[in-house]
């Protein structure tokens, strides 16, 4: 894994973690991540939104997990078994979030962040809360909070 | 142990206090005199006034002291415990409740309330004897309560400049002609010296020493010895004793009962002093042989006469009851029983049966609820790992025959065991909740003007505690509805040539794994033609509608239903029986209602023992396991084509026995599939749902039984419709628990939205 990694966590830097979703590259805040672990089938659950992969077992607790393409409404993952699931703490739920691979831990200061272009449609504009823009590569932050909203269990 | 930690330790023993009381006072409400009965009651008040003062709460102990007062002269039959005493008993009990939890938790009370209950039970006391009003009288604190004038002399805890008193010996009769007047018994030399920690807990020996001469005749001698000069006296220490000589028909344990608040800070010695006396004694007096009194029913001839022909067995164990087993305790109390004057003996008897109890009870530990908890998801997590072990060895082991698999085997029945005896640590009577209800149905039948009693039976009938913790509420709900609409007003009880006072019945009783709680009244019933127009004024059926009696009945369980007309402060609040409904079914649990007009509604919940642990069928539906509650399966068939009758466009159903049955592809309800199953090739589970209809439900296949670990879906991710839960199955993968009721309330609504249109258009 190659690093950004300005080694220095002076104030206002923070560190994110990027993971790629089909072709694109997102980073959440390290923060609210609890663990990454492998793929393991689910079960899938009835009149569940496409998104919502179905549930597995982490250690005795009942864990959801979410299809990041298709909530970012890109393509339908096809999970295998080269895929992983980021444990993840979103209010007071614990969901698991698939993407394809994790790339790289990053420690950006705020100067870093660019903003997100107008041209966005409405989904993009809800959860992505900026652009970095890191070796040649385009890496965008998203809100975990902005993608399961209070709501989101009614659409289930 | 630091204080807080004692205080609660008082605060859970008012709790069990103040659950005796209560059921003591309904006893006697419901025409029980024996005399134990109001003893027990008594003492209730009597340890939390004790406690109370030790902890310095003098709102509690000003009322239980009055209290107290009252129901004294119950005990000494002054006063005869008549509804209207025990209505007001009853009152003072919950108003002796909310001062208890105002002293844990802070917070005030009805004080208006207290004062007029503290003014009728005064009017009791002194309505009933006026000739003892002078110890009667109900004062602050029991400190202050003023002692008659030889008391007030024998008060010489707090050591003056009287270096010069005498010992002076006088005797205690004033106080004694309230107990039984002939005293035959036993002489007690009784050696009581309190050290200083006696008083800094605010107990006080004057009050010891009267509560001491009611057990009998008494003489006193205060022992001085240890008093210093004045100069060298601490004002804050302890230097009096005092040399008793009681004759009493009591045992020596009652002596010691007397001083349960003080004997560890007292030095206590109790002596018999002719005991010779009393064994001849005892067995000359003519027995009265009265079947009432006796407690246990089973109590035959022969015992009688063996516990007679060991009387003076009995009576040395009556002496040492405290040490003695259980049976021998009761032995005693029984043998005291037929040799003394009913009064006498059945307070003796009750006495030594406390001290039974209270042996028994020592058995017993508190333990911290989460650490109960904490050790039963250990046990879950334990027989999910078990399971998970054993599918991987039967994986590997196709002869089931290995060593490794036997053990396995054994293993499954101990996890079985060690979490069947862990799921009893939990199970609780459901007596406390029933307890409740009697207080809710006291106070709203108040508030409206009605006269309710009500009846509870099997209260000891045992669940998990998390079932009963959710199911006050619930049942309060349910509680109200009956006072409130259910029974009549008394005038339209008389008019109908009903009893007055209305019957609220409340039973619990285990049946099949489930425990069945049934609230049955008296009442109009449900009015049906009232029901019905509001379902219709409310959208929740056609104005055309055909509906069985029944269905009216079970429309009150509809969302947005109240057929009270006016919203009065009882009920009608908003919340409905809908609710009622969810909350029960949100504990896996199930309710209906029958109802006859002019005769009352019966509501049956029937409710899981547990909420931890499931016992489920795993079935295949779509290539998926699902759990079916093994509780809601009435029976499993293999449907053949000849039996399936299409109905409708959509409907099929299923003649099982020549009775149709509708069938419902679970596969279709849950989306799993697009289109309906061949049911010829799967199975059909036969399912007995809310409102009592049958519906056969659609697998592909039974994979076999199983006890699962119910695990929440909504902790971290939400409610699904037709799942009541998840569980974790052998091979650590997540199976969907089916929510039966909501499944089949799904193929009704389905199949009733066509219905209800064409009722509408039509």
């Amino acid at each position: 894994m190659s690093s950004f990694a300005v080694k220095n966590l002076a104030q206002g830097s923070r560190e994110l973690i990027a993971f790629r979703v089909g072709d694109q590259e997102f980073c959440v805040n390290i923060m609210s991540v609890r663990e990454i672990r492998g793929w393991t089938p689910a079960t899938p659950m009835p009149h569940a939104p496409a998104y919502v992969m179905g549930v597995i077992n982490l250690r005795g607790a009942v864990l959801p997990i979410i299809d990041l393409s298709a909530r970012l409404g890109m393509a339908e993952a096809e999970p295998t078994a080269r895929h992983v699931i980021i444990v993840a703490q979103v209010k007071s739920k614990v969901v698991g979030l698939l993407v394809e691979a994790v790339s790289d831990i990053l420690t950006i200061t705020e100067e870093n962040i660019q903003p997100v272009p107008e041209i966005s449609s409405d989904l993009e504009k809800q959860y992505a809360r900026g652009i970095l823009a890191i070796d040649k590569r385009m890496i965008c932050m998203i809100e975990l909070d902005a993608l399961f909203p209070e709501k989101e269990s009614e659409a289930a | 142990m630091d204080m807080n930690e004692i205080k609660e330790i008082f605060f859970q023993e008012c709790e069990e206090q103040l659950a005796e009381l209560e059921s003591g006072l309904l006893k006697l409400n419901d025409g029980d005199r024996d005399p134990e009965t109001v003893n027990a009651v008594f003492r209730a008040v009597h340890s939390i006034k004790g406690g109370a003062g030790a902890f310095g709460l003098d709102d509690l102990v000003s009322f239980a002291h009055v209290f107290e007062t009252t129901l004294d002269c119950v005990r000494s039959n002054k006063l005869e415990p008549t509804q209207d005493v025990l209505k007001v008993m009853l009152k003072s009990a919950d108003v002796l409740a909310d001062l208890v939890s105002a002293s844990r938790d802070g917070g005030g009370i009805d004080e208006s309330r207290s004062r007029a209950l503290v003014k009728e039970l005064e009017a009791l006391a002194h309505g009933e004897m006026p000739s003892a009003s002078a110890h009667e009288a109900p004062k602050p604190a029991p400190k202050a309560a003023p002692a008659p004038a030889p008391v007030a002399k024998a008060e010489p805890p707090k050591p003056t400049d009287e270096s010069g008193f005498q010992p002076i010996p006088f005797t205690f009769d004033g106080f004694g002609d309230d107990e039984e007047p002939a005293l035959e018994g036993s002489v007690y030399e009784i050696t009581f010296k309190p050290r200083r920690e006696l008083y800094s807990k605010g107990n006080e020996a004057a009050l010891l020493l009267r509560d001491l001469s009611r057990l009998g005749d008494m003489s006193i001698n205060c022992d001085m010895d240890a008093l210093p000069a004045l100069d060298k006296m601490d004002p804050e220490a302890s230097y009096f004793g005092w040399k008793i000589s009681l004759k009493t028909v009591k045992s020596e344990d009652d002596i010691r009962t007397v001083f349960e608040f003080a004997e560890w800070d007292c030095d206590l010695d109790v002596k018999l002093a002719e005991e010779a006396a009393s064994d001849e004694e005892l067995p000359m007096i003519p027995v009265p042989f009265d079947l009432g009194i006796l407690d246990e029913p089973s109590t035959s001839e022969e015992e009688e006469k063996a516990v007679q022909s060991s009387a003076d067995e009995t009576v040395a164990a009556a002496v040492s009851a405290a040490e003695t087993a259980t049976s021998v305790a009761k032995a005693a109390g029984r043998a005291s029983e037929k040799k003394e004057s009913a009064a006498a003996a059945a307070a003796a008897a009750a006495q030594n049966n406390a001290a039974a109890a209270a042996a028994a009870a020592g058995q017993t530990i508190r333990v911290d609820l989460d650490r109960v908890d904490r050790l039963i998801n250990l046990v879950g997590e334990l027989v999910i790992n078990q399971a998970m072990l054993s599918q991987s060895v039967v994986e590997n082991d196709a002869t089931g025959t290995s060593a490794v698999n036997m053990g396995l085997e054994e293993l499954q029945q101990l996890t079985r065991e060690i979490q069947d005896s862990v799921m009893a640590i939990r199970a609780q009577p459901v007596k406390p909740v029933f307890q409740r209800m009697s207080r809710i149905v006291r106070e709203v039948a108040d508030m409206v003007g009605k006269q309710i009693r009500l009846v509870t039976e099997g209260e000891n009938t045992e669940v998990d505690k998390t079932v009963i913790d959710k199911i006050a509420e619930p049942l309060t709900h349910m509680i109200r509805n009956a006072v409130d609409h259910g029974i009549e007003s008394p005038e339209k009880r008389e008019a109908a040539g009903k009893d007055p006072e209305g019957t609220i019945k409340l039973s619990a009783k285990h049946r099949s794994g489930r425990i069945l709680i049934e609230l049955t009244d008296d009442g109009g019933g449900i009015n049906r033609e009232r029901v019905r127009q509001k379902a219709i004024d409310n959208d929740i059926i056609a104005a055309d509608a055909n509906l069985s009696d029944d269905e009216i009945d079970n429309l009150i369980f509809m969302a947005g239903f109240s057929t009270a007309d006016k919203i009065s402060d009882i009920s009608g609040r908003g919340v409905g029986m809908d609710v009622v409904k969810r909350s029960i079914q949100a504990l896996g649990g199930r309710i209906s209602i029958s109802s006859r007009p002019g005769l009352g509604s019966t509501f049956t919940m029937s409710l899981p023992l547990t909420l931890a642990v499931l016992d489920g069928m795993v079935v295949t539906v779509a290539g998926q396991t699902l759990v079916v509650p093994l509780t809601a399966i009435v029976e499993t068939l293999q449907p053949e084509a000849s039996a399936i009758h299409s109905f409708g466009a959509s409907q099929r159903l299923i003649s099982i026995r020549n009775s149709f049955c509708p069938l419902v592809d679970v596969g279709r309800v849950l989306n799993y599939r697009a289109t309906q199953a061949n049911p010829v090739e799967g199975v059909a589970l036969l399912v007995e749902s809310e409102g009592g209809g049958q519906r056969a439900l659609m697998v592909d296949a039974i994979q076999g039984q199983r006890q699962v670990v119910i695990k929440s879906l909504e902790a971290n991710y939400t409610h699904v419709p037709g799942i009541a839960a998840a569980t974790i199955l052998g091979d650590g993968r997540v199976a969907l628990i089916l929510d039966v009721d909501a499944v089949v309330a799904a193929s009704r609504g389905q199949s009733m939205k066509p219905e209800m249109s064409l009722a509408a258009t039509g």
